[in-house]
């Protein structure tokens, strides 16, 4: 896919009768992209900006896209800060009053230089006083109050170790099938590729009776360990090795080299490109699992950051204002990793065809 | 795994470059001592089994893993799904026989789920059949029309790709409390709305509504993917053909038409059949963000199995399993179309 090829191809709708300026294609084209652009990325944009709000800010409507929260002041005689308003007096004149308390549509306000004494005012005639200020802790609340950091952990445990194991157990499998003559080689390759199209959906039932009867039940290996085995991992490191020559192992052998050390001494280090783009693959797949530890994790001290987030958002009384500061926090690690490489897996998914 | 090869050679710049460095030495090491240990373990097996055998040895992990996680489960998934009981363990379950696919089946019309015993099965053997409709229809033009426009001369086309590839990445639950927000009653879609002039809608609750985002939101979730496969697919396209068309005379529709879609139609296969087999099994997005509602109107096929095997409180493994038998036999059918097509393809 370089550059040379796309410049080369063009437009299959520009490339006719010349160097015509801007056809009318053109235009929808980037009608399009513009479109695309705003509704890809705007939802999440929405998502992180409301992310930064207070609690009060959230239930407002029309809703604003800054996270504008309305200025209090402390009262002398009042407990809590009261909120300010900017308030339209009978002779035209703007004062800026704390609101004490509200009844129907009156307002009592207050001045907060001198609290004696109290101004009546219709609700009408107030405008609350606003600035912009992050609400942070909507992101520092939830990690005291609802294991966010256990799912946290729990999370990353999955994404690393079930990574790790991948990466060793396909890239042996991919060296056994592209580096060896063995009996039954081709059928067990067969046999990898055929169940490439079983989702895990047609198998739940009895792969939960597998985990708890191997006591893996609310056990994170439980969730690790059974999709490791990935069918398109060995596809992809079995057809990259294939492109090794076997003459590079001969000649290691002759001088004493055993098979173990051929495997991660030379087709190992010559296999990284397959292997980094099956490490991104893993980690995006695990990062973002969520049927299967749903169905084998129901403690919620076992729970990863998707089964966490999902049942809290699932409470009677949603907060709102804690779900999408977690959300943030959820989607944040892949954005990151796919900011940084995302060339690597574009390109990785054009050209094997897996996700 | 930087090991052997020549990545010591760049002279360290500043203090991020030297801790990299030096992080990159240390996994390095790690690995290679890992790798070593392993090796005193393999070097007997190594022995006893020979060049002819040692291929065993290498794919066994992969192998037994897959055994015991995925290829005997198929076989179990047959055998549960001809026992009864609310049991787990095989032994403990009672024969009963295709009772289970009887009383799935137990309708006076098919196609009329209210006259079903079982008529959640068929609501969501519908609504599933009605979603991967409109959904792979929908999913195939767009990501189509995105491929054609991001393969034209444009400014910016990394960035562009990325752009409608992003989504991709983000979970199930990610996307559905992201829409679950923009959609909800004052979210900032029925602000725009209202200050359109229209009328607040409440999208989840009313159920043509809801069935329509559903669908709209998997196709934002997951229209990236299928759009770098038919880019790929249209940048193998040799350029000149398109030239050769030029010299003809060829207007941008006949290119189009005669040149790119016949070309393209491999490509449009795998996407066809790849969103075919995913859209099938929609659920976890789903569930996410409506949990099947309103009513049962999001309610599919895949949910069914997961409700009747687990969520429930008395679990009925044996329905559940004749279920998910019935759908690995549909996706089976599928894929066996998309090799049929594939090869025909290839010859003709």
């Amino acid at each position: 896919m370089s550059a040379e090829t796309v410049q080369a191809s063009g437009n299959i709708f520009t490339r006719t009768r010349g160097r015509s300026s801007l056809h009318p294609t053109d235009l929808l084209s980037y009608l399009w992209l513009l479109f695309g652009t705003v509704v890809m990325f705007g939802p999440v944009i929405w998502v992180l900006m409301s992310s930064f709000k207070t609690q009060a800010a959230l239930i407002e409507f029309p809703p604003q896209f800054l996270p504008y929260q309305q200025d209090s002041v402390q009262v002398k005689g009042h407990d809590e800060p009261l909120p300010l308003y900017n308030v339209t007096l009978e002779d035209g004149s703007v004062r800026q009053l704390a609101q004490v308390r509200r009844v129907g549509i009156e307002a009592q306000m207050v001045d907060p230089v001198s609290p004696e004494e109290i101004v009546r005012v219709n609700i009408r005639q107030r405008e609350p006083v606003r600035s912009l200020r992050l609400a942070l802790e909507n992101y520092i609340d939830p990690l005291g109050r609802f294991n966010f950091l256990t799912y946290l952990r729990n999370s990353v445990t999955v994404t690393v170790m079930a990574t790790l194991i991948t990466l060793l157990i396909n890239s042996m499998a991919g060296f056994a099938l592209s580096k060896y003559e063995f009996r039954g080689r081709d059928g067990i390759f067969v046999l990898f590729i055929a169940t490439l199209m079983i989702p895990i959906s047609v198998i739940l039932v009895p792969v939960f009776l597998v985990i708890t009867s191997l006591n893996l039940y609310n056990n994170l290996w439980g969730v690790i360990i059974p999709g490791a085995a990935t069918p398109t991992g060995v596809f992809l490191l079995r057809q990259y090795m294939l492109t090794i020559p076997d003459e590079l192992l001969d000649s290691a052998r002759i001088d004493g080299a055993s098979e173990w050390r051929l495997y991660w001494q030379i087709v190992l280090p010559l296999a990284r490109p397959a292997l980094a783009v099956l490490a991104i693959f893993s980690v995006m797949w695990r990062w973002n699992d969520f049927l299967w530890p749903l169905i084998v994790l129901s403690r919620s001290d076992v729970f990863t950051l998707q089964v966490g987030l999902h049942s809290f958002a699932g409470e009677l009384k949603i907060q709102w204002h804690y779900v999408l500061a977690m959300t943030v926090l959820t989607l944040l690690p892949i954005t990151v990793v796919f900011a940084f490489l995302q060339r690597f897996i574009t390109t990785g998914i054009a050209t094997t065809g897996m996700k | 795994m930087t090991t052997i090869d020549g990545n010591l050679q760049n002279e360290p710049q500043g203090l991020l470059a030297r801790l990299s460095a030096a992080l990159e030495t240390g996994l390095a090491a790690l690995f290679a001592g890992f790798m070593n240990a392993l090796e005193i373990l393999v070097r007997p097996v190594e022995r006893r089994l020979g060049m002819e055998r040692i291929g065993y040895f290498f794919v066994l992990p992969n192998l037994l893993i897959f055994g015991i996680f995925v290829l005997f489960p198929m076989l179990l998934n047959f055998y549960i799904s001809f026992t009864s009981g609310t049991e787990i363990y095989p032994q403990d379950r009672s024969f009963v026989g295709v009772a289970n696919y009887e009383f799935l089946f137990d309708c006076e019309n098919v196609f009329e789920p209210n006259s079903c015993n079982e008529d959640l099965f068929w609501r969501g053997v519908f609504n599933t059949v009605f979603f991967v409709v409109v959904q792979v229809s929908g999913m195939v033009l767009v990501s189509l029309l995105t491929a054609l426009v991001l393969n034209g001369k444009i400014p910016a086309r990394g960035f562009f790709r990325s752009v409608f590839f992003y989504p991709v990445l983000l979970s199930p639950v990610v996307v559905a409390l992201i829409w679950k927000w923009i959609l909800q009653r004052d979210g900032v879609l029925n602000s725009l709305l209202i200050a359109l002039g229209g009328e607040r809608v409440q999208f989840l609750v009313n159920a043509d509504w809801a069935t329509l985002w559903v669908i709209v939101i998997s196709i934002w979730a997951l229209m990236g993917f299928y759009t770098l496969i038919l880019l790929a697919g249209l940048q193998a396209i040799p350029a000149e053909l398109y030239e050769a068309g030029q010299i003809d005379g060829t207007g941008r529709w006949q290119s189009f038409r005669f040149i790119t879609m016949p070309l393209l139609m491999p490509t449009m296969f795998v996407v066809l059949v790849l969103s075919l087999i995913r859209a099938v099994q929609v659920f976890d997005q789903v569930y996410a963000l409506t949990g099947g509602g309103p009513g049962t109107t999001t309610h599919f096929i895949v949910q069914y199995i997961f409700t009747v095997g687990f969520a429930n409180v008395i679990p009925r493994y044996g329905l559940a399993a004749a279920a998910s038998v019935l759908l690995g036999a549909t996706l089976l059918v599928l894929t066996l179309m998309q090799l049929r097509a594939a090869r025909s393809n290839e010859s003709g």
